[in-house]
């Protein structure tokens, strides 16, 4: 369609942290300062920047983005922001894409920043006036509900069990002991799962990923630049993004069609027809762990109601035939919401050239692709790479 | 690059760091009020659950029965068509039982915990569900697929809220005789 090819060419990161010292801005100078440092660029060689941080009601920082733009490098440079809940993270190699494959731009700066822990008593708090104002918000809602109402109908279309679905839990937090970056690492069981405080059942306490504190950052950059700048590029070959309604309570929570239509768009673009046997290796959002199940279902990795099973047999360990999130995803490492979906992308990107350390998946992938969502469960973004 | 050969920024702070002043904050808690309008289709909605009714909205493009009520069609894009009662009565599409709060604070050990559902109403199309709670009977008790009923707060107490309904109960067998040979998916129609 007339645009140009764009590649990621560099990667920062900070620790994933429940608070950390640093301010927001401050996290995003040092994920921002490794990006740069990882591809041997300097801030001058940085046509533009785009910036991905969720509500502003977390750091209680009205105007987030230009607060945080110095810290993203963007001072004197076209910058934007942009924000899709849960789903920001892999919208931030989105908007950036657009900047280059149109031409605006050669070489990006994609920032991602959360800092939830500056909400009291708790970050969840803030997700109040996510919901409808007038007919939901009375209620006082919070959005461990609706997770619990969605798993407990996934849980029922398909026949699955808490155990079955908890294995996921336990298989991130396990991969997540590999990375430098995770918060919740452990050796857990099912059983630790199973027993642990239950909050809104079904959803028990380590179900759900943390809040956390962190930020990450990518540099993308044209085809011809990104040649020059490193001999393992890896191309950003499809980029999808679709939204749902907010009456959420109107769709069917046992599959997440909107990560279907981001996940098509994403597929078409990249020419993949068989996603289950072209894409190796996936990192799909996992706040929660019945979600990693729900989107593989959604991306079309595997059939509705079969991806329980597909991690019941190992299918999905880091050694597996289609290892998923192998960093440790939302579970394992932590979950900055913004800066999660952009550590997802950056651990593809280091698999795909061979780079994750202990967290290499065997067998040299060579396509990928990150997902993540958001809002009132109503947001998809997909990204596919290639080595 | 490899993650590892970086030293990575973020430093996780404990509680003995405030306690022993070594890390300095500062607070605000803003006391800010916001007064919702409530809009034309929610409005009439509201209007109608001070009655003690359910109000869909519906397009005749697409022939659906919405809930909530909205003056605009998202799918067609055109304006809906017209208003339609639905029943307070319908089937639990989904529940939870609830042991937190709004701001993620443990309910106690006295409280009961609360049971958020999505609950698809009977009239309105397939698929049409709305938030709400169900109560009067054992956590255990409720299960996907239950026929409920709106419990109304009193004519004198209601507000014209969605919390207007306090919760749905089971309904008891047998009482659902009244609503026997009505067409499916159709309510009354009114202007």
């Amino acid at each position: 369609m007339g645009m140009r090819k764009v590649a990621i060419v560099g990667a920062g990161i900070t620790k994933f942290v429940r608070r950390a010292q640093e301010t927001g801005k401050e996290l995003s100078w040092q994920a921002s300062k490794m990006a740069l440092e990882s591809c041997d660029l300097t801030l001058d060689d940085i046509d533009m920047v785009t910036l991905g941080t969720a509500p502003d009601a977390f750091d209680g920082v009205h105007m987030k983005g230009e607060y945080l733009a110095d810290g993203a490098g963007a001072i004197g440079k076209p910058y934007m922001r942009h924000y899709v809940g849960g789903g920001t993270g892999v919208f931030s190699p989105i908007h950036g894409w657009f900047h280059v494959a149109s031409g605006m731009a050669d070489i990006c700066l994609v920032v991602a920043e959360e800092k939830m822990s500056s909400c009291h008593p708790h970050p969840q708090g803030a997700f109040l006036t996510i919901f409808d104002h007038t007919t939901e918000q009375p209620l006082m809602p919070t959005l461990i509900w609706i997770f619990a109402l969605e798993m407990h109908r996934y849980m029922e279309t398909y026949g699955i069990s808490k155990a079955d679905i908890a294995q996921v839990s336990v298989k991130n937090k396990r991969n997540a002991m590999d990375h430098p970056s995770a918060q919740v690492a452990g050796n857990i069981t099912v059983e630790d799962v199973l027993s642990s405080e239950t909050l809104c059942w079904p959803v028990n306490r380590l179900d759900i990923s943390p809040a956390s504190d962190g930020a990450a950052a990518i540099v993308i950059a044209s085809e011809r630049v990104a040649r020059r700048l490193t001999d393992k590029p890896v191309w950003i070959d499809g980029i999808g993004h679709s939204i749902d309604t907010a009456y959420w309570a109107t769709r069917d929570l046992s599959y997440p069609r909107y990560v279907e239509t981001a996940a098509r768009m994403a597929y078409d673009m990249a020419g993949i027809k068989e996603p289950d046997k072209e894409i190796h290796i996936a990192e799909p959002y996992d706040p929660f762990d019945y979600k990693e199940l729900h989107h593989m279902e959604g991306l079309m990795l595997c059939p509705r109601g079969k991806a329980a099973q597909l991690t019941a047999d190992g299918i999905t360990a880091r050694d597996g035939n289609m290892p998923i999130c192998p960093s440790g995803g939302a579970l394992g490492v932590g979950n900055p919401i913004a800066a999660t979906g952009l550590m997802k992308i950056i651990e593809i990107f280091l698999q795909l050239r061979g780079e994750a350390g202990k967290r290499q998946v065997p067998g040299n992938p060579r396509c990928g692709l990150a997902q993540a969502w958001g809002d009132l469960m109503q947001m998809g973004t997909v990204v596919v790479m290639r080595s | 690059m490899k993650l590892e050969d970086f030293e990575l920024g973020g430093t996780q702070l404990k509680a003995s760091d405030f306690k022993t002043g070594k890390v300095l904050t500062t607070e605000w808690k803003p006391d800010l009020k916001y007064a919702w309008d409530n809009g034309v289709a929610i409005g009439r909605y509201l209007a109608e659950f001070k009655e003690g009714r359910i109000i869909a909205r519906v397009c005749h493009k697409c022939d659906r029965i919405m809930l909530p009520p909205r003056m605009f069609c998202e799918l067609c894009f055109r304006p809906t068509d017209e208003w339609m009662y639905v029943k307070d009565t319908g089937v639990i599409n989904t529940f939870s039982i609830a042991k937190v709060n709004w701001d993620a604070s443990r309910r106690g050990p006295k409280e009961p915990p609360l049971l958020p559902a999505v609950i698809e109403i009977d009239g309105a199309s397939e698929g049409m569900g709305i938030m709400h709670m169900l109560g009067e009977a054992d956590p255990k008790d409720f299960k996907i697929g239950m026929k409920v009923k709106a419990v109304w707060k009193k004519p004198e107490d209601r507000t014209g809220a969605i919390t207007d309904i306090l919760y749905f109960k089971p309904v008891a067998a047998g009482t659902e005789d009244k609503n026997k040979g009505r067409p499916e998916g159709r309510g009354k129609e009114v202007r």
